[in-house]
């Protein structure tokens, strides 16, 4: 009846497992109380959860990164803090059984998660804003989209206290994530959440990409689009090509699992090598997927807090494609040491290494955008600026762990781990830093606080170089990653070293919490009541902040590249339209029912509940049925409502 | 296991490790004739074009510069032409599986990862060890490499090049050790609960004390026969070495065929056979 499920799933006998999860418990349930308490639930309901805005969306994928971020970071800090007490004779405080989960949960989480959640939410709020239109082609799926993404988030996080989390690392390499080597549930908790995230994702990107190809204001052609449309046109492509792959591959690794077939196992023919090259095929074009759009977010920040246009845009948007296709030619360079022959070997570093030339392209035009500039510092573009700086480090290591014998040396040691650090936290997460502070003003109608924004900066700057620096000495000096206890008792003071980076890290985390408590409390002094705080140049800077929900009264009409700067030269920025009425989708619950339902089945399949799984997909077919047979899912805005709100905005709300 | 002490890439003892820290030098200095000007720019520029410098040439306008925009481009794929060749003639020199030039004929080693620990067989001397790997200093030793268990990476940083190990394939790696010392052996691939102690040691030493330990391993310790391996597979973390003075002809091609572990079964070439070498 239920499945491989009983009480032998919470782990009575584990303290720390069990504590934390009793916490995580307590604190979600004391959010819940409070909410039932002020009784909020009504407008929570009506505003977010069944919301069908591409803003709220975004935000709410935005909050989704942020509060998984706080999951991933503690792993970081209880793996960091193994490695530096487990040296010599010492065991630390984490048995490998627990070592082993913690890692894959810090990878898994970090990437599906946090860095995932980051840039489809940023492209999410921001994309339809640039373009100068109403929402995303689909608005209705952007909501099952993002619960999907939610649903997964919560299951992942369901194995704190229910069973255990994978064991295998974040790649969940076969055959130690077949059933002869991992036969808990482990595995199921780690490829069914990443399904139902993975469906989320291609829907978003499909959804993403039909917005920009299809959805634009009047006049803006294509090379009339802001750079981040540009990168989030790539990202998204990247999604739809490279996610049905990943999903394929679990699926084969679920048929073993499940079903006795031989995809990826030792026996019968099976190969794991087959799995590695196919999860690398959607690996690697997924590194660009979370790259690109901070590309993008580096190049809307660069240009507008140097008050000039980005140079070159040719070259960025050319550069950007550029990247796009070849990300999808250098999957092997994952695996050089496999024992593939030296003429693959030498193909996939040169590929690799090219891509090299369109990033470099990239670096030389931000920095030919400040040259000539007039650099406001805000928080923003100390981002950027320390973007630049960080990234070129980890792009040159990156080259250098794309030279094949070099790799030999490298591969799967520490100096690894601190390049993908260098790129993901140096390039993704600075990226959504820069975009968070740069739209938040947007978003909510007050602008953050600088100070502790710079505060943050400043420790998240130099928490890094700490934390991974003393990584990228001790690869070269033979340690390898996932270590659960360290031998050599010589590695101690730099492993304790980014223990420290560590913490700065955190400290920095805090700083960004107090900036937002200490920005919300104050918000009467920091509005933003001119909807273009930053002087800005793309349209999204020409609505109000923040926008309604139907963004623009009327669409504008784009004439040239940085639309609304352009508007404000010509001095047309702001002249009142004649307004028409508009229609806009329903708010719909359909996609949390779908999601609610998701989250049911993916519990009951990962405990082997099959009725149950079967009942959840069911109810999602029905839900679905229903909502299609629906006809009333738009709501029209009449031309006098249209003038009234737009008044009311433009003339500065009430306090 | 305390007595070594992993020094790491940079201080390489053979001649694949020694070509390879090389490469890693060459190729760095190639990149930082970029990177480092390009990080003293962004911070001069970012300095110098801050909005309070009043002594700073500024222009608000769209800024296309076609020769510039050429040099940008040219930078970036001059260093990346260059390091193509590098990457070219690197991964064809350094080749795991290219033999090491020089005149003396290779040792063979058969190297098996297991749960977690490294079996070596030698099948000229007849003789096996578990996580001990003695070898003549200045002989180059040919391995060949399968997985018993799930996927590992055989790995001695101080000799160069790392491989996996694989079940069901072989895998193929030819170092040199060149002066007699201990160098630290790992598995670089995680490989599940006992993998931050699939450690080994890699003792080199002369060829007449080679020879000598060869003699008194054949003189004295246990025969691996089926069923000493078939215990020897079983879990177990934290191995300290053994040395066999007898080891089944077999046993390393019946690893890779995967019928070690059960006498009754041997591969002819059906379905349930894998397929060997595939790795390559």
């Amino acid at each position: 009846m239920l499945g491989r499920l009983s009480w032998a799933a919470i782990p009575f006998n584990e303290p720390i497992p069990l504590y934390t999860g009793v916490v995580v418990v307590l604190i979600i349930l004391g959010v819940l109380g409070l909410i039932t308490m002020k009784g909020w639930w009504p407008y929570l309901w009506r505003e977010w959860l069944t919301s069908v805005d591409h803003k709220r969306i975004g935000i709410m994928y935005f909050a989704l990164a942020l509060v998984m971020l706080l999951r991933g970071f503690s792993d970081a800090i209880m793996m960091r803090s193994q490695q530096a007490i487990a040296v010599g004779g010492a065991q630390g405080y984490l048995p490998p059984d627990h070592f082993d989960q913690i890692f894959s949960a810090h990878g898994t989480i970090m990437i599906f998660f946090v860095a995932m959640p980051l840039i489809v939410g940023l492209m999410n709020f921001v994309v339809p804003l640039q373009l100068g239109v109403r929402d995303v082609a689909f608005p209705v799926l952007n909501s099952v989209s993002f619960w999907l993404t939610a649903s997964a988030a919560l299951l992942v996080n369901v194995s704190l206290v229910v069973g255990n989390f994978a064991r295998t690392g974040w790649m969940n390499y076969p055959p130690l994530s077949e059933l002869a080597y991992s036969p808990d549930v482990g595995v199921e908790y780690y490829l069914w959440p990443l399904q139902i995230s993975g469906i989320g994702t291609l829907l978003a990107g499909v959804n993403m990409v039909t917005t920009i190809l299809k959805l634009r204001a009047p006049g803006m052609t294509y090379f009339r689009m802001p750079v981040f449309c540009w990168t989030a046109l790539s990202s998204s492509m990247l999604m739809v090509a490279a996610f049905p792959i990943l999903t394929a591959t679990f699926v084969m690794l679920l048929l073993d699992r499940h079903l006795g077939m031989h995809f990826f196992t030792n026996e019968a023919g099976g190969s794991a090598m087959m799995y590695v090259n196919l999860f690398w095929a959607w690996g690697h074009p997924e590194v660009y997927i979370l790259i690109l759009p901070m590309f993008g977010v580096y190049s809307e920040v660069v240009a507008t807090f140097s008050g000039r246009a980005l140079f070159s845009y040719r070259s960025m948007v050319l550069a950007t494609l550029a990247i796009c296709v070849l990300s999808f030619t250098v999957w092997l360079h994952h695996f050089f040491t496999m024992g593939a022959g030296a003429d693959v070997n030498a193909f996939f570093g040169i590929m690799s290494s090219i891509i090299a030339v369109p990033t470099g392209v990239k670096v030389f035009n931000w920095l030919f955008t400040i040259y000539h500039g007039r650099v406001v510092y805000k928080p923003p573009i100390l981002w950027a600026i320390g973007f630049m700086v960080t990234f070129v480090i980890g792009g040159m290591t990156g080259v250098l762990l794309a030279v094949p014998p070099v790799d030999f040396e490298l591969h799967n040691s520490v100096f690894l781990v601190a390049h993908f650090h260098n790129v993901i936290i140096g390039g993704v997460v600075f990226g959504a830093m820069a975009g968070y502070n740069y739209w938040f003003p947007k978003a909510f109608g007050f602008t953050l606080d600088e100070w502790w924004g710079k505060a943050s900066f400043w420790c998240w700057l130099v928490g890094f170089y700490f934390a991974f620096v003393p990584l990228y000495v001790l690869g070269l000096e033979g340690m390898t990653r996932r270590l659960q206890h360290i031998a050599d008792p010589s590695w101690q003071p730099m492993l304790l070293v980014a223990e420290l980076g560590a913490l700065l890290i955190f400290l920095g985390i805090l700083c960004q919490l107090v900036q937002l408590i200490i920005s919300i409390r104050t918000r009467e002094s920091r509005r933003d009541v001119t909807g273009d705080p930053w002087n800005g140049r793309t349209l999204e800077w020409a609505t109000t902040s923040p926008p309604p929900a139907y963004n623009f009264a009327v669409l504008p009409h784009v004439e040239t590249i940085d639309a609304f700067w352009d508007m404000k030269q010509r001095g047309v920025a702001h002249i009142a339209p004649t307004y028409e009425a508009i229609e806009m989708p329903r708010n719909t619950p359909i996609g949390f029912v779908t999601a609610f339902f998701a989250t049911i089945g993916g519990f009951a399949a990962i405990w082997s509940i099959w009725w149950l799984a079967i009942l959840g997909l069911l109810a999602i077919v029905i839900a679905a049925m229903v909502f299609g047979w629906s006809d009333d899912r738009e709501r029209e805005i009449p031309a006098s409502e249209m003038a009234r709100m737009e008044q009311a905005a433009r003339q500065g709300r009430p306090a | 296991m305390d007595s070594f002490h992993p020094a790491g890439v940079l201080d390489p003892q053979g001649p694949i490790a020694a070509a390879e820290r090389l490469l890693l030098l060459n190729a760095t200095a190639i990149m930082l004739v970029v990177v480092v000007p390009v990080i003293v720019a962004t911070l001069a520029f970012a300095w110098w074009y801050r909005a309070s410098n009043a002594a700073a040439s500024r222009s608000e306008e769209r800024d296309y510069e076609g020769r510039l925009e050429f040099v940008i481009w040219s930078i970036p794929a001059l260093i990346v032409i260059l390091l193509s060749g590098v990457i070219w003639i690197g991964a064809h020199q350094l080749d795991p599986r290219a033999p090491i030039p020089g005149g003396a004929k290779p040792l063979e080693v058969q190297v098996v990862s297991l749960d977690w620990k490294w079996l070596f067989i030698y099948p000229d001397q007849g003789i096996a060890t578990v996580n001990q790997l003695v070898v003549p200093a200045g002989t180059p030793v040919r391995f060949r490499l399968t997985s018993a268990t799930v996927m590992n990476s055989f790995f001695v940083p101080q000799l160069g090049s790392q491989i996996y190990t694989m079940p069901g394939m072989t895998t193929h790696l030819n170092l040199r050790a060149d002066k007699p010392g201990d160098y630290a052996g790992l598995s670089a691939n995680f490989s599940g609960d006992g993998f931050a102690d699939m450690r080994f040691v890699v003792r080199a030493v002369s060829a007449a004390d080679f020879a000598g330990w060869v003699a008194k391993t054949r003189a004295a310790g246990k025969s691996l026969d089926m069923t000493g391996y078939a215990a020897l597979a079983k879990p177990s973390e934290a191995v300290a070495p053994v040395v066999y003075s007898t080891v089944d002809a077999q046993l390393f091609k019946r690893i890779v065929d995967q019928t070690a572990l059960d006498p009754q079964k041997s591969c002819t070439g059906g379905a349930k056979c894998p397929m060997p070498n595939m790795g390559g």
